[in-house]
């Protein structure tokens, strides 16, 4: 708690402390009490009861007192908030995009990545966006969270307070592997993070490297795997030239996995879905160039 | 002792017998039962997939299942919890036993009804076991089916939400019924105002299920339309909104969690005058706060959705209104304190359940204040925390109640009275685990785990290894309170009519009851319910020597 991590940790903390303080004295107010009736008016003790039908005073009383402390909770909650809700003009837009079940956060350069490097002190708006269901944008080291909704916009704001990494989890539960949606949040120094985001050199990969690259990009690795072990989707290796089971409109039928059965793999994955798994791989048809695809699968065949 | 000496009636077991005279039957009592022993059975099967994720969550990294599976279970688990037991639970099978006792009548006002609810029950629950075997498997949305996850999932979603549609008509011809009970069938002698407080509880509670249970309904079923016919309404591929789904599904299931808890505090403002032998304090307080209570939990669906995307301003208001919700609440809680000022208490198990009720529940509202308050509910929202805080109100409220209820009745129900000490152990086996079990879920979710997590965080694991933990004691003490129950309800001593010295109708009338509940007239205070000056005459009626 108060670790001043972003600009909101610290008034969401004092939201916490003061709901947990007088939540605390009632709890232990209130069940001291019972116990203390419970043995004081034990039968024993008091084998006579004495028949109290209510109190008008107590009854006002305790209507009025709570009533009093939850507006003051709500306040707390409300002024806390509605910060979180005010963006300020000068802070930096970041699209951060959520997909089954990977990040992708777009710079204004267009400088695309899968954690969030961000400068310190300063201002940064996240525009949500999802591809498919409803994902959760969580960072609990800054107190923020915010759904992306597909077909609806969302956003969040915050300032990274701390240098360090924190941990991005996604707070909605999105399907098999919700819990592997995970990212994280590096804050730099501000000059750090210049030279980091004027960096475009990252195209300058070739061969079967731009294409482990473009896998990690385009979030395929959240369902393949490159070591055979078998996540959502079948793992990429020993892929190529592989004999697999596919059904394809119904049919099943044998192929063996060669260049053009992958292309048309990750362009249309639904006409043929391999046995044993389900139909849920997005389609990436118009979203890559006819390089990138050969990339791709230079590195593939590297996994033997 | 033997009730059969006075009244020479035959108790409702011996009326009739065999299995037809029990699945057919028009008894309230009998159907109280049916509904007991099918929820039962179906809360074990509840907490053994409990016990399945607590085993999978001992530590990071998969243990004992594959994720799908995983998810599957905490649907399941989701879906029997809330349609298979809590909904029907303290109604249909403590209402529909003791409500028209309590208030003078010899069954509920439409029995074929009753009995027709039961078997939509039966068929709703077999319907969503079905989904173990037909389909692609059962339904991985959790139990809130939120789209458009739940529109594109694959696996057998359509039948289980169509189970959850038949069940909800259950629910409502319940509240239907008992609506109609309390209006027309009480005692002459018996107005609005000296209705015992469980009346009031189940009479709130109906108005819920009947007016709130239809909008649920409907919701689902447009999911499954979507599901079948592509028609576009929550999956904004198809055209639709996810938005309005979860305003749909939460204008019901909002309201519904007061559904689940005001019978229960019905039922401890029942146990608590008995045990401490005095009125209550605050009748009516207690009693229209549960109105009040049922009224203002219409309007507060929103704070489920404060991360959503909502309008800010929906958000600030439904803020608000939340925090109202608390109000009435706590009166209760103040009332059935003061209830115990100046008694003369016998402490019994019965009261422990009550006063262990009220401690968690005091945890569950408290908790739930940092939900409603804006700032902090956003940094909790979606993580375990918030599956604690819902255990603690749930569970630790009304399914504490319920059992407590199990107790409190059981000399009623059964004729027969249970072991005390093994009751006492299993009440603090149960307690004690329970706290350790969601205490340690809350502190993790305060730090940022989120809920329906397969895998988490190696900072994580302490805790969840502390709550694993804790679910093996709970799941002990409930096994050996079912045990106990069971072995009591067999081999235990013989009850007399008025076992706790209570005053309201069901101790008068023996246990258990004759299928016509009363065997002589009773006698009712003018001075309400709980007016233990009666006791004596009460008492008359049977010279058994009070074991007090
Ligand atoms: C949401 C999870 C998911 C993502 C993301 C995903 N896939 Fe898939 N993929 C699957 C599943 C499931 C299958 C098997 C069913 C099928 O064939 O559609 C599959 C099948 C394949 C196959 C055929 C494999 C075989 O054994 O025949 C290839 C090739 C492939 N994916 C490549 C990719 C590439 C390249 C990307 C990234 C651009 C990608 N996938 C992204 C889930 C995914
Ligand atoms: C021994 C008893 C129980 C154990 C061990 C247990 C454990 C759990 C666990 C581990 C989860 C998943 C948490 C997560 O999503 O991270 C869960 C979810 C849930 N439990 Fe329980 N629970 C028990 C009893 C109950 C009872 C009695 C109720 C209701 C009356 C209940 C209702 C629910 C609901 C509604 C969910 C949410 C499911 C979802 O996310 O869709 N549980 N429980
Ligand atoms: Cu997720
Ligand atoms: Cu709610």
């Amino acid at each position: 708690m108060f670790t001043n991590a972003s600009n909101f940790t610290n008034d969401v903390d004092l939201t916490f402390a003061i709901i947990i303080g007088i939540s605390l004295f009632f709890l232990i107010g209130l069940t001291a009490l019972m116990i203390y009736f419970m043995v004081r008016y034990h039968h024993k003790r008091n084998p006579v009861a004495k028949d109290i039908h209510g109190h008008v005073g107590l009854e006002i009383l305790w209507t009025v007192v709570p009533t009093i402390l939850v507006l003051v909770m709500f306040y707390y909650g409300w002024s806390g908030y509605t910060d979180m809700r005010k963006v300020p003009d000068d802070a930096m837009k970041i699209t951060a995009t959520g997909r089954m079940w990977s990040w992708t956060f777009e710079y204004e350069n267009g400088k695309k990545t899968d954690t969030l490097v961000i400068p310190i002190d300063k201002p940064v708006k996240l525009d949500l966006l999802s591809e498919d269901v409803i994902h959760s944008l969580y960072i609990p080291a800054f107190r923020v969270k915010e759904d992306l909704v597909p077909g609806d916009t969302n956003y969040m704001w915050f300032i990274g307070q701390q240098l360090g990494t924190y941990n991005i989890l996604c707070a909605e539960y999105c399907g098999d592997r919700h819990s592997y949606m995970v990212s994280k949040v590096d804050v730099i120094e501000q000059q750090a993070f210049e030279t980091w985001y004027n960096d475009t050199t990252q195209a300058t990969l070739e061969g079967a490297e731009a294409g482990l690259a473009l896998l990690k990009q385009n979030a395929c690795m959240s369902c393949h795997s490159v070591d055979g072990t078998t996540m959502v989707g079948p793992s990429f290796k020993g892929l190529f030239g592989r004999n697999t089971e596919i059904e394809s409109n119904g049919i099943v039928k044998n192929i063996t996995a060669d260049e053009l059965y992958i292309i048309k793999s990750i362009e249309d994955p639904a006409a043929d879905v391999v046995k044993g798994f389900s139909n849920i791989m997005p389609a990436y048809k118009d979203k890559m160039t006819q390089k990138e695809l050969e990339q791709m699968i230079e590195y593939i065949k590297t996994l033997k | 002792m033997d009730n059969h000496a006075i009244d020479s009636h035959l108790n409702f077991y011996e009326t009739k017998r065999g299995l037809f005279s029990w699945i057919f039957t028009l008894d309230h009592k009998r159907i109280a039962l049916l509904y007991l022993y099918s929820i039962s059975l179906f809360f074990l099967v509840g907490v053994a997939l409990g016990f399945l994720m607590r085993l999978e969550l001992f530590s990071p990294g998969g243990q004992v299942m594959d994720p799908r599976t995983y998810n599957q279970v905490f649907t399941f688990h989701g879906v029997i919890m809330i349609f298979l037991v809590i909904i029907p639970s303290i109604p249909a099978v403590f209402g529909n036993f003791f409500l028209p006792i309590m208030i003078g009548t010899d069954d509920v006002a439409l029995p074929r009804l009753n009995l027709f609810s039961w078997w939509l029950y039966i068929f709703g629950a077999l319907m969503a076991l079905g989904t173990l075997m037909f389909g692609n498997g059962p339904a991985d949305t959790g139990w809130t089916f939120y789209a458009p996850y739940s529109v594109t999932s694959d696996t057998n979603v359509s039948m289980l939400l169509l189970a959850a549609f038949i069940l909800g008509f259950s629910s409502i011809l319940t509240g239907l019924n008992f609506i109609v009970t309390i209006h027309r069938l009480r005692a002459p002698q018996m107005p609005w105002f000296r209705m015992p407080l469980f009346a009031w509880g189940l009479y709130a509670t109906a108005w819920i299920q009947l007016l709130a249970t239809p909008i649920v309904g409907i919701t689902l079923l447009m999911v499954v339309m979507e599901r079948t016919f592509g028609i576009g309404l929550f999956d904004p591929s198809l055209g639709g909104d996810p938005i309005l789904y979860q305003h749909l599904f939460w204008i019901y299931s909002h309201p519904v969690v007061y559904v689940m808890i005001l019978p229960a505090m019905g039922i401890v403002s029942e146990v608590i005058p008995t045990s401490a032998q005095r009125t209550i304090f605050g009748y009516k307080a207690i009693a229209l706060s549960s109105m009040a209570i049922a009224f203002l939990g219409y309007f507060v669906w929103g704070h489920h959705m404060f991360t959503s995307g909502m309008s800010d301003q929906a958000r600030v208001v439904f803020s608000f209104i939340t925090f109202l919700v608390a109000i009435p609440t706590a009166i209760k809680v103040f009332n059935w304190i003061a209830t115990l000022y100046k008694g003369s208490i016998y402490i019994t198990p019965n009261l422990l359940w009550s006063t262990a009720f009220i401690f968690n529940f005091l945890i569950g509202g408290l908790t739930g204040l940092i939900n409603g308050a804006l700032a902090a509910d956003v940094h909790v929202h979606d993580t375990t925390y918030i599956v604690a805080h819902f255990h603690y109100t749930m569970f630790g409220g009304t399914i504490f109640v319920f059992l407590g209820a199990l107790h409190y009745w059981f000399p009623k129900i059964w004729g027969r009275m249970y072991n005390q000490k093994l009751a006492y152990w299993a009440l603090g086996l149960t307690f004690v685990g329970f706290n350790i079990l969601y205490g340690a879920m809350l502190t993790v979710g305060v730090k940022g785990m989120p809920r329906r997590y397969y895998d988490y965080l190696p900072q994580f694991e302490f805790l969840n290894k502390v709550a694993t933990v804790g679910s093996w004691i709970l799941i002990i003490g409930i096994l050996l309170m079912i045990y106990n129950l069971i072995r009591s309800a067999r081999k235990g001593e013989i009850a007399p009519r008025n076992p706790w010295n209570g005053v309201t109708l069901e101790w008068q009338v023996p246990s258990p009851p004759p299928l016509h509940n009363f065997d002589r007239p009773f006698i009712l205070s003018e001075k309400g319910p709980y007016d233990f000056s009666l006791l004596e005459k009460i008492n008359e009626v049977e010279q058994k020597p009070l074991d007090h």
